[in-house]
Formats: C-alpha cells, structure tokens, sequence
C-alpha cells in the first residue's frame, strides 16, 4: 500500500519551485492554437442573426433572402414565428458560408418582422422593477412579488430567543432594531456594483467536423470532459461518438462550460452540407449572450459596539441574473466573511431583459465583498477609526471567531504582512483627512476573502515507457492556471526528473475524465489524480530496482534523475536504467481524486487579504492605483510563479471591475450600448499600478495540501479600492465601477 | 461586410477621376476613401457604411510628406501617420499636437492612423455604431437614452454626438488651414480646418462639410511666431480610449501678458469647439491657476448637458484650465 503524501518543503526538488510556464513560448509566439486559430480545409463560415431589440415577438422570419447572397451555403432561423425574445443579441438564425463576408451579407438579408414589447433594465431600481406592470403568467410563480421583482430568500438570526410573552412572527424584527437602537454605532448607507460581462478574449463558439458519423468538436471550452453529451443529446448520438478538444482557451471565467446552441447549430449545419463549419460568436454577441455577472445594490444599517465590532447587521438587497431565471447575490453571503451575531438580510431577484449571467470567478462572492465590507470601513470612518484595526476585530479570534472561511488566525497573520507592504503605518490617515496635492489625495484600503476550491474529480492515466519517457493523459484544461506545468511539477517530484520532461496531454475528451476547470478546483483535483498515479508508479518501479540492487523497495527515492538507496546516489540506478526493468510494455498506472473525499494530497477553504493605495483627482473624478498588495493562503504550493501569476491576472481583473467595467444598458431601448471592445472599459496596464503579491504558505496551511487559486484573489479588489478611495476623499463612492462620472457626484453629493 | 469595388490611385489628380467616375457610374454611387483604416475598416465591418467603392489613397505621393515651406509655413500630407508627426522636429513648437497623439495611448493607432483619417474619423455615438444613423432618431435616442458620453454644448438641434477627433481642436488653435481639391480637376481651396467640421442637421448630413468628390490632401500650419500651445485630456484610464473631455489652447503671449489666445474644446460638441468666451477671459491678462479656471468656468458657462452627463461640464472646465496652464508653462495639477 503506498501511502500518498507530499514530500516536506525542505524535502521538494520540484513542487514549490520556480519554474516557467511550460506552454509559455507557445502561447508567447502564437504557435499554440486556441480554437479560435482552427480552421478546417474546405469549411465554411457560420454567423448568427442577434434580435435587436431587448424584448420582441417574433411574427416572422425569412432566411430564404440570405441564400441569395454569394457565397452563402446555408441559412436557417433558430426561433420562429410567435417565439417571444427577452434580450438584445439572442441569435435568430444562422448564415454558412463561404466567407466570413458573406455570411455577414447573409445575415444582413435575412429578414425578421417584431412586436416590440415593454423593456425593462433598469438593474439598480427596486421601486421601478416593483411597479412594472405586464401581463403575470399563469398560474402565478409562487416568488413573484410584483412587477420584475422575485423573492431571492432571506434570514433572520438574533442571539436572543423570543420568550413566552413575544409574538414569534415579529421578534426578529423588532429585536433587530431594538439592537440597532442601542448600538454605540449605526452606519445607514447603500452600495452597489454593476453587471459586468466576462468579456472573454476569445468568443464562445468551436470549429467542428463530421467523419463517419463521428463529431470532432474544438470547442473553446473549460469543460472538456462532459462537453461531448451536449453536443451529442440533440444531434441524436451518444457521447462515444463525439470528441472534445482544447488545446488552449482564451478566457473562460465561469462563462465556457456549455456546448451552447450555437456550438449545437455548428454541427448540425456540418452535418447538412457536409463541411466542417466554424462558428464563433462576433464581440458584440459575445458581450451580449457570452456571459455577465449578477449586479447588486444594497440598503445596509449596521449597529457596532463602542469598540466597533458589529452586533447587528440589517440589509436588502437586489440585483439581476438576467431574464431566463431571476437570481442574484446569494444573501448567504451577506455581510461577507464577518459573522456579526445578530443580522436580517433579504434578497430580492429582479427580471431584467437581459441574456441569464453565468458564473464569474468566485460567483456571489466579488459582490457581496464589495456591497458589505465597504459598510465595515464606513464605520471605521464614523468612528475615526483606523479600518485595519476594526477589521481585525470583527474577525475575532479561532477560539471565538467572528468571521468564516479560513480561520482569523490566518486572516490577521495576512493583514500584517500585507499592512507592511502597503505601508498602512507610514501612509494611512483617517478618512478624508489626508494631505492633499492640489486637486489629488490619497487613500488607503483592504478587505479579505475566502473561498472553497476542494480539488475535483480528476482521473489521469501516467504512461512510463521503457526508454525512461514519461508521459500522462488528463481530460483537463488549462484555463489559464497553468495546468501543464503544475502537472508536470507534480511527476517531475514523483520520478526525480526534470519538469519538461514530462510531456502532458490534456484537453482531449478521449483521454481518462477530469473535473471542469470552475470553483478553483482543477489544480486541487489533477495535482492529487497524479500525485496518487505518480506514487503507484514509482512504487512499481522500486520494487524492480529493489530487486536489482538487493535493497528494500521502501528505501528508495528518485532523485536528480536517478533512484537510489534514501541518501545514497552510490547505490542508484539511472532513471533510464530503471525504466528498462519494466519490460517490452510501458507501465501505465491510473490515478484519481475525488472531490468529495477531505485527504492530506488537498483540502478547501482558503484566506486571502488585499490592500489598496489610490490617488484621486477631485476634479476630475479620476482614480489611479498606486499600489496593490495580494496576500494569499492556497494551502501547498505546486508552481509560485503560476500561483503569483495567476494573482496578478485576478488583481488585474479586479482593478477593471472597480474603476471601467460596466454592462452599459439604455434604459430605453434596453439595447447593450457598449458591446464593444473600444466601449466596454478595462485596465490597461498602465492602470494597474505596482501589484506586490505574497504567497502564504506557513507549515499550518501547506500541511493541509494544495487548494485552488482561480477564485479567490479576485474577491476582494472592489472592497479594498473602493475602501481606499472613502479613505481618500472622506465620502463613499457607493457603486462600482468608480468612474469619473460617480466620482464627482459623490463629492457633489456631500458638499 | 459588404463587398465592394477597390480602386489604389497614383496622384491626387487620380483619386479625383476615380472619385467623379464612380458618382457618374450606376453601381459605385457610395464611395468611402481609405487610409489607415483603423476607422473605416471597423466601420465596414459593422456595416455601418456599406460603400459601393473603397479609394486607397496610401499610394498617393504627395499625401505623405511633411514640408517646411518658404514661408515657415509647415505642410502635412494627409495620409502622414501620426507616429511620423510624433516625432517630427517640424511639429516640435506645436506641441498641442503631439500631446494630443500621446494621448491616443496606442501604438498601433499612432503608426496605422493617419492624421487626415484622424480629422475626419466618424463619431463614437454608440448608437451611430449600431446602425441607427448619425442623428440617432433625430437625436431622440441620445436625448431620451444614455447619453453619458454625448455632448454639453451645441447640442440643441439633432445632432447630440461629440465630435471625434483628438487632434482637431489643437489644429484649430494654432489656426491651421486645409487644403481641399475637388470636385472639378483645377478646384483647389485652403479654409480654416475649424470649416471642415459642420453640426449635421439631417440624416444623410455627414459631421465633415466636404462634398462628394473632393479630397483633404494637406494641413497648413502657420508659422509658430511665439505661439504657446497645449492639449489636455480627461481620460478614464491610461488606455486608447477616447477622451471624455479635452481642450487645445494656443497662447500668443507678450512680455508676460497674454495678447491672443484660441481655446477650443474636443468631446464636449458635435463640432470641434471655439470658446470665445474662455479666450475673452484670457486676452491681457497674466496666466496664472486663477485666470485659467474662470476661463474653464466662461468655457461652459454655456453648456446644456444631457440627462446624464452633467459631469463632462465639470470635465470641459478643467480640460480647459489645464490646457492653459499646460500652454504656459506652468503645472497642471492632477493625476
């Protein structure tokens, strides 16, 4: 029985070392093909037709214009007469053709006639969404509260229990606000944060091709492994028939775990002409339809003792997931991270006219971080306090924690060592009473996180040859983690070899099945699937040295390419030498992990704190970072620098969703205004400022094993900016993301 | 895109044939020229012009020189790109224009783009962009819609877009002149470059006044004579991205004192925007913070903003005072 283990830090030849990405110079040079880059012989050129109008009736459709066009092959429509349309950009019907030309002509000919209906977008309105007034289908949903409004669910906790004397259906309540009412503290105030869109460089779509009655789908894809069904289910094949493949994918974020109709659409107009077809989706449909995260607005009164550690919480907040299915911010995370002892929350869903959100890195958890601990340092501010200390009591301690996740122990360690490399003691001031240098004043934020990221099911097959080559097979994806390497690292320990030696096969569905690259989870699952196949393996191949060299199996170790007596290279065999006892045929040893299964390879729940330093200008309303700074616990460390990599990509993405990123809807005409890379804002680099990242990994947390990264780096930067902006300017920017426009009319607001 | 007819003439005699061919032919009456085409392809792209003929005119000689003339006169061809004019010594006692090119922020667009295209670039009006017309309804859908990025000024008739060009409002102050061809063979005309620009009042009205058939070949630039001159922009971010707010000023300034001065607001207008009122504030005084922001203030004393872009008056003000103190020497204050 081998027992799995990771080697000690001090033990570690390969995992914790700092290596390069071994896709690097693909990606670098642009040989490594995204399924963007695919482009089959002979293939013709799919284009959907997106509804203009963000709520329609369809009462007819004609495609047989667009097979006038030249060059256009095929043309069908994907709704019909009578079918109603909830969002701009839901495609209509779709154009093959020779020429991506002419399947635009082709799309432009096709002709739709509409009854435009009443459009509702107004996300951050509960009072308008309450009054819209529009037919209610029958029989009426039991969550409907009135107009585009949806009962989202809600709890009441109070420490007190009502006694014999209290009405039960009105303590909470009323307990609450006699809580509030005898708070030393009350901070009353409204939050919010936008929709914003994943905005994935490369669009969804795939290339796909017949052969035979088989499917060969390049899907652009972070789900590799349970793709092939949803291609197969309405194309009426079974899932053997059909193959999945992404080498690489640019940009997924939660938003790519779909086949999606229009990856369905590809293969069946393949089929019918009988060439591979290509579809991907043009900006604007990928802005409209490619995914969007659930925006929240916030009411919030917080009552705080005189120390400043929160007793009562009371919020409602809404938000919208999109028109399909309404949803929002789960109110679970409400406030988020703290545990106040007594809170009411409430989350109401509104229907807007917009395509259903998708999951984006961390869902739930970015908003709620940004809608409620901005409500911790608004109290700080009340009080004249130093937000760093108030957040530290609010936390508590592991005897008595007054927050979830990881422990406090582990929040406060990561707030002093990111409170140095801030320099909070040398820059903070309290709020608004900084220096200011003509127009421009400082400030300086934090705010923390946690998140799950258990490994997933991930199974591997690791296939060692006789001549010493290693190689193993992975139905996973490189979402960007840097799954090869992490890989590579993982057996490059196991046999004592360097890491790009080993050659890793992923992203194919016919290779042994691996978890979907979501939740921080891909890391977690692959690394402990081949460090169990790793062990077997080597196990294997020590019995044969064992043998050979007349030693114990158990004492052998793999080591700078050789396996050897522990400490011992003078009684070693080459790895090479070693792998010729394994005979004609290569060993190929099967490894797995199980997400549901808590063992010493990975674990979940990791901490993470962030600070922020901003300039503002308060006459232009412009908002520049000097300085971020990402302390993060991710339990064992395979790859630091994929791991440091990955935190600056999640800062970077939080720095966007601060400061530019909106889904821009007109109130109007409902219609996405802003579909449009040169439209829709994001951080360039010379709006990220310094970003100084700190992984931590003491023996407390390693010990626990490796736990995911993707996620929880980009919780916290909407919070922390957002703070340091309030601590800045001495008045709260209440809505992400903070443009000039919101800068000015808060300072507007407050003179 | 919709396919289209392609001509690459050799002179500017050429492109003027090519030009009145294609309007007496029966099936090349839309006619777009292409430069650099960082506008123009985009456009075609979204179909949002759909031209029966697109005219190179980066085979054209004579449009790509930068010239001293005799009489300290310097003359840019129009499909110099603006890379080339970044670094040109000839534009160095203008630098309202190379600060305007800074702020373009993207390497690419400065060394693809030409100056000529950069004039006479179509609006940013998202709803232009989406097909709904120049006018957008009228106007209705920018003045009942979101208009956060429209104009504050001149804004009362249809047209609510902002004017796009990043490098017009410098021109205009320094008082440069374009040279304009067509649409006969001898037709040759300079006018002020404030004149290509008009405030459309139909759709079908272009926000440029050429006429089908001429050709922008050159920009004059009067000799620098003392002349102090900036650009300031407001911008979201450090990116390409269009400013929400700008202003050129050019200073003629004498023992201290300031004897003429031409302020002009980009962004703010469907048209480059002249503030004789801001100039009005300056003209005999000394530049100091005080005086630069009551000529911001008297910039957009007269603003009428939208529904939802009351902010860019704040924005115009302080492009405004920047550009001056900017111009004079002195810091700008800000991030």
């Amino acid at each position: 029985m081998v027992e799995y283990s990771w080697p000690a830090k001090d033990k570690a030849t390969a995992i914790g070392t700092r290596v390069k990405r071994l896709d690097g110079p693909e990606k670098a040079t642009g040989k490594a093909k995204y399924s963007y880059d695919i482009n089959l012989k002979n293939q013709l050129i799919a284009k959907g037709l997106g509804c203009p109008h963000a709520h329609a009736k369809i009462t007819s459709i004609d495609v047989a214009p667009a097979l006038k066009v030249p060059g256009v092959v095929h043309a069908e429509p994907l709704k019909k007469s009578g079918d109603e349309i909830e969002w701009q950009g839901e495609l209509l019907a779709v154009v093959a053709a020779e020429s991506p030309a002419a399947a635009a002509e082709g799309v432009k000919a096709i002709k739709v006639e509409y009854v435009q209906l009443p459009v509702f977008v107004e996300e951050d309105n509960l009072v308008a969404a309450s009054a819209v007034v529009e037919p209610v289908p029958t029989p009426r949903p039991p969550n409907l509260i009135s107009g585009r409004a949806w009962k989202g669910g809600g709890k009441t906790l109070t420490v007190k229990e009502p006694g014999d004397n209290d009405d039960e259906a009105t303590f909470g309540d009323k307990e609450i606000e006699r809580l509030l009412k005898e708070s030393a503290y009350v901070v009353e105030a409204t939050y919010g944060i936008d929709t914003i869109t994943h905005c994935c460089l490369e669009p969804h779509g795939s290339t796909v091709e017949w052969s035979g009655g088989k499917l060969t789908a390049h899907l652009s894809t972070q789900n590799v492994s349970q793709t092939a069904g949803q291609f197969a289910t309405p194309l009426s094949i079974t899932a053997d028939d059909v193959t999945v493949h992404c080498d690489y994918i640019g940009g997924g974020f939660g938003s790519k775990f779909q086949a999606d109709y229009w990856g369905v659409a590809a293969a069946r107009i393949a089929k019918a002409t009988g060439r591979p077809v290509k579809f991907m989706l043009d900006r604007d449909q990928e802005l409209k339809l490619g995914g969007s995260r659930p925006s929240a607005y916030i009411t919030v009164r917080l009552g705080a003792d005189k120390d400043g550690v929160v007793q009562v919480w009371d919020s409602s907040h809404w938000g919208s997931a999109g028109a399909s299915n309404p949803g929002g911010v789960s109110e679970g995370q409400i406030p988020y991270v703290f545990t106040p002892p007594n809170y009411r929350r409430l989350q109401t869903n509104l229907k807007t006219n917009h395509a259903q959100a998708r999951a984006w890195r961390a869902p739930n958890h970015p908003q709620a971080c940004a809608i409620t601990q901005t409500a911790y340092d608004d109290l700080a501010a009340k009080m004249g306090a130093d937000s760093l200390e108030i957040f530290k009591k609010n936390l508590g301690t592991d005897a008595k924690s007054g927050s979830r996740g990881a422990k406090p122990s582990v929040y406060l360690a990561e707030m002093e060592i990111g409170a140095k490399l801030i320099g909070w003691k040398e820059h903070w001031h309290p709020h608004g009473k900084g220096p200011a240098k003509g127009s421009v004043v400082e400030g300086l934020g934090l705010a923390l996180h946690t998140w799950g990221g258990g490994g997933n099911n991930s199974t591997c097959s690791v296939k060692i040859h006789p001549d010493g080559g290693v190689e193993t097979f992975c139905g996973t994806q490189d979402l960007g983690t840097g799954t090869r390497t992490v890989i590579a690292l993982v057996l490059a320990e196991c046999f004592g070899l360097p890491y790009d030696a080993i050659k890793v096969n992923i992203g194919s569905s016919k290779y042994p099945t691996a978890g979907a690259s979501g939740g921080s989870t891909t890391v977690g699952g692959v690394s402990a699937a081949h460090r169990r196949a790793g062990q077997e393996a080597f196990a294997k191949i020590a019995e044969l040295v064992g043998k050979k060299l007349e030693v114990e199996p158990a004492t052998l170790e793999a080591v700078k390419g050789r396996v050897q007596v522990a400490g011992n290279p003078a009684k070693s065999v080459s790895w090479k030498e070693a792998c010729t006892l394994i005979g004609m045929t290569p060993l190929e040893v099967p490894g797995a992990n199980r997400n549901s299964e808590r063992t010493n390879l990975t674990s979940i729940q990791v901490g993470g704190v962030q600070f922020a330093h901003v300039a503002v200008d308060k006459e232009t309303g412009v908002i520049k970072l000097k300085k971020f700074v990402a302390v993060q616990d991710m339990g064992l460390i395979i790859s630091p620098q994929q791991a440091e990599s990955q935190i600056y990509g999640a800062v970077i993405m939080g720095i966007a969703y601060s400061l530019f990123e909106q889904r821009i809807s007109d109130p109007k005409t409902g219609a996405i205004l802003n579909a449009e890379l040169k439209d829709y804002k994001l951080a360039r680099l010379g709006d990220v400022g310094e970003i100084v990242v700190s992984l931590y990994e003491p023996e407390s947390e390693r010990s626990r094993g490796v736990i995911g990264l993707g996620e929880p780096p980009v919780i916290s930067p909407g919070a922390a900016i957002s703070n340091a902006v309030a601590n800045a300017l001495g008045v709260r920017v209440p809505t992400l993301p903070m443009t000039p426009q919101r800068v000015l009319a808060a300072i507007k607001a407050k003179v | 895109m919709k396919n289209f007819s392609y001509a690459s003439p050799r002179s500017e005699a050429e492109v003027l044939s090519v030009l009145a061919a294609a309007r007496a032919s029966s099936n090349q009456r839309e006619t777009e020229l292409l430069a650099g085409g960082t506008d123009l392809v985009h456009l075609l792209h979204h179909m949002v012009v759909t031209p029966d003929l697109v005219v190179n005119l980066l085979d054209v000689p004579s449009l790509k020189d930068v010239e001293l003339l005799d009489d300290g006169v310097v003359s840019i061809g129009a499909t110099v790109t603006l890379d080339v004019l970044l670094a040109h010594p000839y534009l160095n006692p203008y630098p309202a224009i190379g600060q305007a090119i800074e702020g373009i922020a993207s390497m690419q667009l400065q060394c693809q783009g030409t100056i000529g295209g950069e004039i006479l670039q179509r609006p940013q009006c998202w709803f232009f962009r989406d097909g709904r017309g120049l006018l957008a309804a009228g106007g209705k859908l920018a003045a009942e819609g979101d208009n956060r990025y429209h104009a504050i000024l001149g804004n009362q008739g249809p047209a609510k877009f902002v004017s796009a060009s990043r490098i017009a409002p410098a021109l205009i102050a320094l008082n440069a002149t374009a040279r304009v061809i067509g649409p006969a063979d001898d037709e040759e005309a300079y006018i002020p470059v404030a004149d290509l620009f008009r405030t459309p009042r139909h759709e079908g009205e272009r926000e440029n006044s050429l006429r089908p058939g001429q050709l922008l070949t050159h920009f004059l630039l009067p000799p620098a004579d003392g002349v102090a001159s900036a650009t300031y922009e407001v911008r979201h971010g450090a990116g390409p991205d269009y400013p929400l707010a700008a202003a050129a000023a050019a200073l003629w300034i004498s023992g201290g004192v300031v004897q003429e001065a031409n302020i002009v607001m980009g962004h703010v207008a469907p048209v480059p925007w002249r503030s004789h009122e801001a100039a009005d504030v300056l003209r005999g005084r000394v530049i100091d913070e005080q005086i630069a922001d009551a000529a911001g203030a008297a910039a957009v004393a007269g603003a009428t903003p939208l529904s939802n872009n009351d902010y860019k008056v704040q924005l115009a003000k302080t492009a405004v005072k920047r550009a001056i103190l900017r111009a004079a020497g002195l810091p700008t204050g800000g991030l």
